[in-house]
Parts: structure tokens; sequence; C-alpha cells
């Protein structure tokens, strides 16, 4: 039994914003069991008295006094810029026709 | 005059320090040797185009009287996933073709401030995923000892390009192993230091509580000295320790006497037994172990049972963090952008990371998303934090008993090209025993051991010590280095095949 279908594999590309062919459902349905195993594994030993580590090294927000530091110039960020203009970044439609 | 690419970094600089060579002369020698041999072997994606008019204004600084660093005027390989200004930053991917960055990353700045000439990018899998350089979106990297094996990976650019004398030294970085395990295969030495410890500002992230820039090189020492150039606080980098750290170098050559393992406590996880490596690697893992103890160290079996589960902890955690990360790679702000006539941003969007991305990057982001969707947080994610809180705990048990703990570096020699492709359980295996290194944050280290009886490839003995004990690690790998290298009459890489001939 496996609760990765093609359906569900469909629905992870919409949200990770990746068309995937429909070979490629195909071959992630059966690769991605791999995370059911590795949960089945886990759940061994991660009990509800274990507390979790979200980073190795302890660390509190670190922040900086709020004045301008070195930034980068409005060329420097649109230099790598699929699409440019009036100092902004450019983009097709946000919403579709039918909406 | 002899070849200037078979010398050490510290070699070279202690060369270009007393005037008798000059870094063009230096930095010519390696880029003539890329030329030779980088048909065959593939470390780089870019070479750079003016690193001898950076050695020439090296070579005309010192001549001026200034005072350089103790590397200035020796030439760097920097590992892909680095940005720079002066040479195009892809990460191993296609969505980031020909990008250009605005900034340096930190260690790429503190490298050039010390006058360390960068030679190019290397090749790696791409954002680092993976065990081979196979996943590299411009055709892998071929291995200097066996052309038709895997130079290990991500960073498989670095170790072969200082294992094939492209460069004698690089910069990597190591999620699950991928400085170490490349380090392991190539006969090389390669670092990876404590969480925080190297600034991965310019770092283009895989996953944030994992990463970890290091250096890769042929010998402790010069490991030692590229760590004491990029190591230390930088403010751009909220996760940046800020220790002073003592000096790398030093601990090296102290180690190198030799009285490190004098009653050095030298701990063997009890839950690794012989029988889950090939038989060559852990033949070489004993044989070193039993020579660390000749010359005075104590061999202590210790317990981690936890370890076990880094693996399947390292699958849940890596992916949900790299899904994150990469959704950045959108279309709208940089690299690649493919046109859906009349689509939606949204379209235009998925086309191009559908295009852009290759086959085991849309497997780890989907799978990240997965465990990263309502729901599934607390059970997936959740529990893997779980399971590094428990190998930390492994690790401080084990450290209450031990100084270091030893083990391969990983359970075989290097595979061949294509062999595990298609098997990606097969290949997360490859990180085994470097995976707990980054879920704890210690630092670990893999220096050569020798070569495996069965097929004559190198092998590597990782050394793990606790967090901020980078220097311990230091002094005990040039200890066992120059133990093993005595036995040996000379480097390991001297028995590997000649590069540049005809194939």
């Amino acid at each position: 039994m496996s609760e990765i279908t093609p359906d569900l594999v469909r629905h992870l590309g919409v949200l990770a914003r990746i068309q995937l062919s429909d070979e490629e459902v195909e071959r992630l349905t059966g690769q991605l069991d791999v995370i059911v195993d590795n949960i089945a594994k886990v759940s061994e030993v991660a009990t509800p008295e274990v507390p979790a580590t979200s980073h190795p090294i302890r660390l509190h927000n670190v922040f900086r006094p709020d004045v301008p530091g070195d930034m980068l110039s409005v060329e420097q960020v649109l230099q790598n810029a699929p699409d440019a203009a009036d100092g902004r970044f450019r983009v097709t439609a946000i919403l579709g026709e039918e909406q | 005059m002899s070849d200037l690419t078979r010398l050490t970094a510290a070699d070279l600089a202690g060369k270009l320090a007393a005037g008798e060579v000059s870094s063009v002369e230096a930095t010519q020698a390696h880029l003539d040797r890329i030329a030779a041999v980088d048909g065959d072997v593939h470390a780089f994606l870019h070479v750079s185009d003016h690193a001898l008019d950076v050695a020439a204004d090296i070579d005309r600084r010192r001549a001026g009287g200034e005072q350089l660093g103790g590397l200035a005027g020796v030439p760097l390989a920097i590992k892909d996933v680095l940005v720079t200004t002066d040479m195009p930053s892809t990460s191993g991917s296609k969505i980031l073709e020909g990008y250009m960055s605005p900034y340096d990353a930190t260690v790429v700045a503190r490298a050039r401030a010390a006058g360390l000439v960068p030679l190019g990018k290397t090749n790696m899998d791409e954002f680092a995923m993976g065990s081979s350089t196979e996943h590299s979106a411009y055709g892998p990297t071929h291995n200097p000892w066996d052309l038709d094996r895997i130079p290990g990976g991500s960073g498989g650019g670095s170790a072969a390009a200082v294992a094939a004398f492209e460069a004698p030294i690089a910069l990597g970085s190591d999620t699950g192993g991928s400085i170490r395990q490349p380090a392991h295969v190539t006969g090389t030495v390669g670092m990876k230091p404590t969480y925080g410890g190297v600034s991965r500002f310019g770092a283009i992230a895989l996953a944030s509580s994992l990463d970890q820039v290091g250096p890769v090189s042929r010998t402790v020492l010069d490991s030692a000295l590229l760590h004491d150039v990029i190591g230390g606080h930088d403010p751009h980098d909220s996760t940046s320790l800020t220790d002073a750290w003592p000096s790398f170098a030093a601990a090296a050559r102290e180690g190198a006497t030799g009285e490190a393992l004098k009653g050095l406590k030298v701990g063997v996880i009890a839950e690794l037994p012989d029988s889950g490596f090939q038989p060559g690697v852990s033949a070489s893992f004993r044989a070193a172990l039993a020579a660390m103890e000749a010359a005075g160290a104590e061999i202590v079996e210790v317990s981690a049972p936890h370890f076990e589960y880094g693996v399947a902890a390292y699958y849940l955690i890596l992916p949900a963090e790299a899904s994150s990360n990469l959704a950045k790679f959108d279309s709208v702000r940089f690299g690649m952008r493919v046109n859906v006539p009349g689509g939606t941003v949204e379209d235009v969007m998925a086309a191009t990371r559908d295009a852009g991305f290759g086959d085991e990057v849309k497997r780890r982001v989907i799978l990240g998303t997965y465990a990263l969707s309502a729901g599934y947080y607390d059970a997936y994610y959740g529990s893997a934090q779980k399971v590094r809180t428990l190998i930390q705990r492994d690790f401080d048990e084990a450290f209450a008993r031990v100084d270091v703990i030893a083990t391969p570096s990983a359970p075989t020699t290097a595979f061949k090209l294509g062999e595990k492709v298609d098997d990606p359980i097969q290949m997360y295996l490859n990180d085994v025993t470097t995976i707990p290194v980054n879920l704890a944050g210690v630092p670990g280290i893999s220096i050569p051991s020798g070569l495996a009886e069965e097929d004559g490839l190198p092998v590597g003995i990782q050394f793990i010590a606790p967090a901020r004990e980078d220097a311990r690690l230091y002094r005990v790998g040039a200890a066992v280095e120059t133990l093993l290298v005595d036995r040996w009459g000379g480097p390991l890489l001297d028995r590997a095949p000649v590069l540049g001939g005809t194939r």
C-alpha cells in the first residue's frame, strides 16, 4: 500500500510550481515512496518526550542596528532580471483570462 | 624548474614569499595543467580569463614591499555554489546558466583579500544534491584515479581539481558529506567545519540548517591554512559564530610532530560494523587505527545507537529546506525564464522550473513540498528534527569518553559513473557516516588512509570532534597523515595514474 499517488504528485507539482510531464509524475510516484520509509524509520525513535533540534548550534535571533548597510543598487539588483522596465522586474499577467 | 603544480599550497606559498617563483609562473603552471587534463577530468565549469592579471598584481604588490597574506599568490579553485562577481555562478544548474552575481561570497572576498588567485569555478551536483557530480547539468566530473569512476559529490569538481593537480587548494561546501566523501574517493583532504564556523553568505543555499563551507586540499596543513583565511564571524550570516578561533595552521603544524597521538582516545562506533563497508575500505580503516595505536593512541569502542536513523532524518530535513530555498528560482528576479505565450506568471514559473531543474532537484523539491505540506509538518520535518537531538546526545556521550571519533569516510571506493545514478536509495547511502556530523553540527575531516586492496582506489578516514574543536581535527589529522605518508614512503597521490596522456 502506498499513500503516494500520481494525483498527489501532480498536486505537489502545482504547489512547488514545477510543471511535471506525465512521464515525470509516474517516475516520481514510485520514487517518493522513499519518504514513507524514512518516516517509518524516524518514527521508531522520534517519541513525544524527545525535543526537536532546529539548528545544530544553539542560536538566538540576530539583529543589526536599523541603519542602511552595504546595499545593492537598483541596477545591480536588476542586472540578472529576465525582464525589467522602469527600475522594476517585469512579469507576464498575474491573473489568467478566466479570472 | 620542478613542476609547480605538484607543490602543496604551503610549499608554494614559501617559494612565493622567498621570491623563488612568481604568482604569474605558479598560476600559468596551473592553467597549463587545466588545459592539459581538464578535457578528461572536467573538474571546471569555468576557467578565469584574468587569473594571470590577478597574479601579476600580487607579484607587483609583493615587489613593492607590501605585507601580504601567507597564501598570497597561491591559485585557488572555487566550487560553483559560491557566488563570484567576475565569473558565472550556476550551482551546477541550467536555471542559473550564465548568472553573474553582483557580490562575492564572503569566503571568496576573504580569499581575494588574502591574495589567493581564483582559477575558476568547479563542477558539482546541481544545487549540491548528489554524491557523484552526475547530477550536474553540465556533465559529470571524472575521478583522476580512474576516469570511468565518480569523483564523489556534490563537490566532485573541487576534489578532482586538487587530486589532478589542477589547483593546490579549493573551496567546497558540505551539507551531508559533499566535502568529505569526494576527498575519500579522490585521495585528498576535506574538512567540514563546525556549523557557523565559516560564513555562508553568498553560498547558494541547499539546506540551511546543515550547509557549511570548508576547505579542500591535498594535505591537512593546506586545508588548515585556507580555513584560517575563510573562517570567523561574518555579520552578513546570522548563523555565523562569534567565537575567536585559534590558528588551524598552527594546530596542523603541531600535529605533524606526532605528539598529538600519544594518549589520544579515539572512539570507534560499535553500531558501524565492518560488514557495512567494502572489505578494502574497512581493512584500510583498521590499518590506520592500528598505526595510530602503535603511535600511542588508545582505541575505545563507543556507542552511537541513533546514527542509523541519520540518513532517514536527513532525507526528510534536506528536501524540506531545499524546497524552500529553491523557491527563489522563480523566473522573475534572476536566472532562466521560459516564455509561455499568453501564460500567467504562474505558468511561466512552472514551465521555467520544469525546464531549468534536473531530475534529482525536482525529486527533492517535490519530496520537500510533501514533507512541509499542511498537516504533515510535525510528523515529518518535526520528527526528523528529534533525531538530530538523539544524534547530538550520542555524540555528547561519546565525547565524554573520547577525544575524537573515527569512521571510514564512506562505505565504498569510487563507483563507476552511471552505476547508481538511477537508484537514489543506493546513492543516498554513500553519506551514512558523514550525515550525522551535519545533523549534529560538529566538525569532521576526511584524510587519505590508503588504497583498497581489491581495486587499488583511495580510501579516506573521517575524524569527528565536538563542536568548536576544529583545531583538534587539524592536530589529529596532521599527525595521522604524517604517520601514514611515512609508511607509504610518499603521498598517496604519487600513486595515482598519470593524466594527460593518450587514452
